[in-house]
């Protein structure tokens, strides 16, 4: 599954950074402090879902994100919280007209 | 107000989401927990309506959910109530009768000033369960977070 690689936090950094510009491993070890194997290893990772790809320029091998996935990951997460914000609106009116119906009904027992 | 969920995943078996509420706990608390409530905010997308639900507010006692479509069938889910501490944590079990498995829910109701911060988590068996039910949300929320945008902003208004 796509969505569970990013839920390692040292992944989804690597992610974030990647959003900015194309890195190579060296750069993301550098900028994130993190260990250069350790990069590697997290980058195969996102690169077998099919987050990253990657390409090669002069002597390196350059990581890029690949834009079709965090379509779909994003289309899955807005779309589950929307579904949440629709009934949380609904709730939210729903509780104003609780709080309304606790001080005509019941005076000034409630506290406000 | 802060009106903004946010969605988070927390870990790769969990999805959790914070939403700030202009109501004390304890009112929030009966909204998430009395049918005849829980009836009037806890739907689908459009087209959709709540037929069942049930409720035994009790630790061990059971809850029952179920929503019918008139072209799409029925959808049900439910689960047990492990710990109940009013009016701030609840916690439950929750499965779907259409999918296997069976995921842990914890509400944790927090007062803050006059309003309440909810945050749900929701922690699944798997990772693959809980990128399933992502997946099966989306078409639901699509159309949920436009068509009940409209009318849920004309019925807040109408209440002030």
């Amino acid at each position: 599954m796509t969505l569970s690689a990013l839920a390692e936090p040292n992944r989804l950094r690597i992610v974030e950074l990647l959003r900015e510009t194309p890195c190579s491993v060296g750069e993301i070890a550098k900028r994130l402090v993190l260990r250069q194997p350790q990069v590697s290893k997290h980058l195969r990772v996102l690169n077998e879902v099919g987050f990253v790809g990657v390409r090669a320029m002069a002597q390196q091998r350059i990581y890029q994100l690949e834009a079709r996935p965090f379509e779909e990951l994003e289309t899955w997460l807005e779309s589950f919280k929307g579904l949440w914000e629709s009934r949380y609106r609904r709730l939210d009116s729903l509780l104003d007209k609780l709080k309304t119906d606790r001080k005509t009904t019941k005076g000034g027992h409630q506290r406000s | 107000m802060n009106e903004s969920l946010k969605l988070t995943t927390p870990t790769d078996r969990e999805i959790s989401w914070t939403r700030v509420f202009d109501a004390a706990p304890d009112l929030v608390f009966e909204a998430l927990t009395k049918p005849e409530l829980l009836r009037r905010w806890l739907l689908g997308p459009e087209g959709w309506t709540m037929v069942v639900c049930q409720v035994d507010l009790r630790v061990g006692g059971a809850y029952r959910y179920v929503w019918s479509h008139p072209d799409q069938g029925r959808m049900g889910m439910g689960g047990i109530y492990r710990e109940i501490v009013r009016p701030e944590r609840i916690v439950n079990t929750e499965a779907y009768d259409d999918y296997p498995g069976e995921a842990v829910g914890t509400v944790v109701l927090v007062e803050q000033g006059a309003t309440t911060i909810l945050t749900t988590t929701m922690l699944y068996e798997s990772k693959e369960a809980r990128d399933a039910v992502l997946r099966t949300n989306m078409a639901d929320g699509l159309a949920a977070s436009y068509s009940r945008l409209a009318r849920a902003l004309a019925e807040s208004k109408g209440a002030r």
